[in-house]
């Protein structure tokens, strides 16, 4: 509880700020709609900023940072694919489409942009219930995040910082936080930006500078192999080893999750849509860049190096550990418990209002996704009712997907408790995963395929969306022995399970450099959804020529 | 290498920054172009989105 006059204060000023600006964009027009209607600019750099906000949240930072303490820099590979996939192939491929389209189209949601451009209400029922059901595990591990700190910094119990933080993200809805204020959004972006840039360079100068930072960590590859050695573990500065549990995890759960996902995210695809032209795209793809690589590519290197100081310099009465260890296998501690140790508490305040930002930012934009996807594509589409009537729902959408999230917050740590896995990684990428599965076939082809149909389409997303549950359920051990489905059926965590050691624990069955328990579902999803999508859309009817002029209109 | 162990862990390093150097030099080469006027289309939809976001 020590220095709390300064974060206090800290954090009054934040959310004085964040208040005034909601208030100013209540009374004028400081929206991006706003801009748009009115026809005037925004600024590049405010745009930018306020993107960059909705892209990266606590999980990034404090799960994935953490992640990275348990596996190392070996998670690069995912801050690459974030910038070059999540911003690059994302703003200059689908960006501009999915923004003329979607104007073209009056569509305002993710689902509604599929389901009118595929001209099936099915496509936009299906898509708004994924969303609704599945991204409050999305918004739970963010609140996760943020709680952890909380819990951390001030002292309290992981349920007391929950509830905390869950109250002020209420008030920050209820206030308005889901208009998507401009100026809001690039002061949350501004102050995680700052935050991340001031943690790099403070691990780095602590360390001797860049080589000797990382020649620190490479030199610990010896004790990563004493401890995690028999799970593929070579060092934080190596790859796994090919084909072990760890090098399965790290490739195919997080790095390709949650890499490849960003393109088919529903609260980012409708960002593109509020911008005026392709030249706002263009310029965010610069600030972007910069951005991404500040929040995941610091969070992830200092994650790693956490180690160094964990083990190398530890703190008076504590034996010196790994991060791991230091953090009592709770992953999602290791980067509150390495900045209260290591950096300086002003920096540990500050970077503390970063990730309240770079939270409320990010579940702002999911709780919009959900309140609309019950209103606008659930409701509406099955009641056939357009506008005064989904206002209700959208409300009450917000409400119970708000009590899901936190509920899920507070679920998952007493069900994993943390240990061994870091579950806020995961839960982003279990939803990251769905979304390229059962959206992205679709997504893209409705974008930039004539030829895609209907009947392809739905066989697509249904063909992804039931082989992840399926493979969640039945096949990826990490979850399906927590979901117990395939326990009460088959009698064992998962279906590829081997046999049971004296340990208590199963062996797996590998083939080859497979290893089957551990395969993430978008390794066998995707693709399939893919292969469905386009074989039945060659067998199937095409739409017609004036449906799609419509639709590619200006494109 | 800069002190990095693995040689896929410092392309990974590399290609984190030559992704971020790609992004800043197209995002450079293309600061002033794309840009469109608002037509009548866009102002509509920015309508309806605005009610929307009240909605909310």
């Amino acid at each position: 509880m020590e220095g709390m006059l300064f974060l206090t204060i800290l954090v009054v000023i934040y959310l004085f700020l964040i208040g005034y600006l909601g208030y100013r964009g209540w009374k004028g027009t400081k929206s991006a709609t706003d801009y748009m209607v009115a026809g005037r600019k925004i600024h590049p750099f405010v745009m930018a900023m306020s993107y960059g906000a909705t892209f990266i949240s606590t999980s990034a930072i404090v799960g994935f940072g953490g992640a990275a303490a348990l596996f190392g820099m070996s998670i690069l590979w995912l801050t690459f694919l974030n910038i070059f996939v999540g911003i690059f192939i994302a703003f200059v491929f689908l960006g501009a489409r999915t923004r003329k389209m979607g104007h073209h189209l009056d569509a305002h949601t993710f689902p509604e942009l599929l389901g009118k451009r595929l001209d099936s209400k099915f496509v936009q029922i299906f898509t708004g219930l994924i969303i609704i059901v599945f991204m409050p595990l999305y918004a739970g591990v963010v609140l996760m995040g943020a709680a952890r700190f909380i819990e951390v910094r001030i002292g309290v119990s992981y349920d007391a910082a929950l509830f905390f933080f869950a109250v002020i993200v209420a008030i920050y809805v209820i206030m308005g936080g889901l208009k998507g204020v401009m100026y809001t959004d690039a002061l949350q972006g501004t102050i995680m930006f700052v935050g991340m840039f001031l943690l790099l360079i403070l691990t780095y100068v602590k360390l001797g500078g860049v080589t000797q930072a990382h020649q620190s960590l490479t030199d610990m590859a010896p004790i990563a192999q004493e401890i995690f050695g028999g799970a593929g573990h070579r060092g934080w500065t190596a790859m796994p080893t090919f084909g072990s549990t760890f090098w399965w995890v790290v490739i195919s759960t997080i790095v390709m999750g949650v890499g490849i996902g960003v393109l088919a995210q529903p609260q980012l695809a409708v960002r593109y849509m509020t911008v005026k032209s392709d030249r706002e795209l263009n310029r965010a793809v610069l600030i972007g860049g910069i951005f991404i690589l500040m929040m995941t590519g610091v969070a992830f290197v200092v994650g790693a190096l956490s180690n160094v100081f964990f083990y190398t310099m530890p703190v008076e009465g504590v034996e010196s550990k790994i991060a791991f260890l230091a953090a009592d296998t709770k992953v999602g501690q290791i980067i509150p418990l390495f900045m209260s140790r290591y950096m300086p508490p002003m920096l540990v305040d500050f970077f503390f209002i970063a990730l309240l930002a770079a939270a409320m930012s990010t579940v702002s934009s999911q709780f919009h996704a959900m309140g609309t996807a019950v209103g606008r594509d659930v409701y509406e589409t099955i009641t056939r009712r357009k506008g005064e009537s989904s206002i209700l729902p959208t409300r009450l959408g917000i409400l119970l997907t708000f009590i899901l999230s936190v509920t899920l917050a507070y679920v998952l740590v007493v069900i994993y408790g943390e240990t061994g896995t870091a579950i806020i990684a995961r839960g982003t990428a279990i939803f990251f995963g769905l979304c390229a599965s059962a959206f992205l076939p679709m997504y893209v082809g409705a974008l930039y395929s004539r030829a895609i149909t209907k009947a392809g389409a739905i066989w697509g997303a249904c063909t992804g969306f039931i082989v992840s549950a399926f493979w969640l359920l039945f096949m990826h051990q990490t979850e399906s022995s927590v979901l117990g489905v395939c326990n009460a059926l088959f009698g064992k965590p998962s279906l590829v399970a081997g046999e049971l050691l004296d340990n208590g624990k199963w062996s797996g069955v590998r083939q080859g450099f497979i290893l089957w328990q551990e395969v993430d579902p978008l390794f066998v999803a995707f693709p399939l959804a893919i292969i469905v999508t386009i074989v039945v859309s060659m067998m199937t009817k095409r739409y017609s020529k004036d449906h799609l002029d419509h639709c590619f209109k200006g494109i | 290498m800069l002190g990095l162990g693995d040689g896929m862990v410092a392309a990974a390093y590399w290609l984190c920054l030559a992704s971020s150097a790609l992004c800043i030099i197209y995002g450079a080469l293309k600061w002033n172009s794309g840009a469109e006027e608002t037509d009548e289309v866009d102002r509509h939809w920015a309508e309806e989105e605005k009610k929307i976001e009240q909605e909310l």
